[in-house]
């Protein structure tokens, strides 16, 4: 028997990056389900780690995994545009405090960028990195689109990106607990704004009105920042 | 489902459509969920199919951002390049971000819930 034909077969296969990544999603669900919910078994963040285990582990490549799992990803499009059903179901939330969450919006995607250079500046980071940090806290594809318009790096953008929402989806919940801030309203929007697609995927889960305004948030403030980034950077000089 | 998915692609194509046409700086999926909230408030009711389903797949919207997440490991020594200063700087960045829209929030809708009250 000789099971090398078969393993290089499994590794050109759609299949694999398929199969692993819905096998390490519900890896994920049934460890955050025995932890009782704990923040830091978080699907995505546990989902992810077991996926590069396993790359690293048996030698896959990236692209490999990205054959079958660029199908998952695909499906994220349309689930975003499926955000307007929840969204619609709070209509009369939403039009009771449209000036308020307008203004929220603002102040919101103004923090978002300030935050990030500010911080990024106190430490004494590189210039580059000042500007692909600017995008940090709107979604990817508007993220690569500002970075690339600012002379960021888009690659690096988006890792920032990445690592914002996984950290803000972990934080989320404990922190609006204890400063009792979870009202839906005010941590699905809080969310949208810092944490974009992957913090709306967990409040989502604690509240289907939080997840929605998420989504509002998320996509309203992707594109108040693309406007605001460059007036912003014009008055910075860097 | 079937009748499902097509609503929400032929909506996510129609947002990419406009948006790439009229270069906004904005992701067809996000516009497309704009035009389809709208299209709901003309129709003012959803359809039974889209009631269904919509909730089921948001039920795993975490499962879709995993390939993205797992992705990271490719430019993870970007990320370490300048050891801690960077992951404190997101950190940081993100924290100051969920908490200043949200006490922001909360000020103005309570503001307005006293001002109808008065």
């Amino acid at each position: 028997m000789n099971v090398t034909p078969a393993l290089d077969w499994l590794r050109g296969s759609p299949l694999l990056g398929l199969g692993l990544t819905l096998a390490a999603y519900r890896l994920a669900l049934w460890l955050n389900r025995r932890a009782h919910g704990h923040p830091l078994t978080n699907s995505v963040l546990i989902g992810s780690l077991l996926v590069i285990a396993v790359l690293l582990g048996c030698g896959i490549s990236p692209a490999e995994y990205m054959k079958g799992a660029q199908f998952i990803q695909l499906l994220l499009g349309p689930a975003t545009v499926g955000l307007a059903i929840p969204l619609y179901h709070n209509l009369s939330r939403l039009k009771r405090a449209a000036l308020p969450l307008s203004l929220t919006l603002l102040a919101g995607s103004l923090t978002g960028i300030l935050s990030a250079v500010g911080l990024g500046a106190a430490f004494g980071l590189p210039h580059q990195i000042l500007l692909s940090l600017m995008p940090r806290a709107v979604t990817t594809p508007i993220a690569i689109g500002i970075a690339e318009h600012i002379g960021g790096i888009p690659a690096l953008a988006v890792t920032f990106v990445i690592v914002s929402g996984i950290f803000g989806a972990v934080i989320v919940k404990p922190l609006f607990s204890r400063l009792r801030l979870d009202d839906d309203l005010v941590m699905g929007v809080a969310t949208g704004i810092a944490a974009h697609g992957i913090g709306t995927a967990r409040v989502f889960l604690l509240s289907e009105t939080a997840g929605a305004f998420a989504g509002l948030a998320m996509g309203l403030n992707g594109l108040v920042t693309a406007v605001l980034v460059p007036i912003v950077l014009g008055f910075m000089h860097l | 489902m079937i009748e499902t998915l097509i609503w929400l692609i032929g909506y996510q194509l129609a947002g990419e459509l406009i948006c790439r046409s009229l270069a906004l700086p904005l992701p067809g999926a996000v516009l497309g969920m704009l035009l389809l909230f709208l299209t709901l408030c003309v129709k003012k009711g959803i359809p039974a199919s889209l009631n269904t389903h919509v909730p089921q797949l948001l039920g795993h919207f975490s499962l879709l951002f995993i390939p993205a997440c797992a992705g990271v490991i490719v430019y993870w020594s970007l990320l370490t390049a300048h050891g801690w200063s960077l992951l404190a700087t997101l950190a940081g960045a993100t924290l100051i971000t969920l908490l200043v829209p949200a006490v922001l929030l909360k000020l103005l809708l309570a503001r307005r819930r006293r001002g109808d009250a008065a």
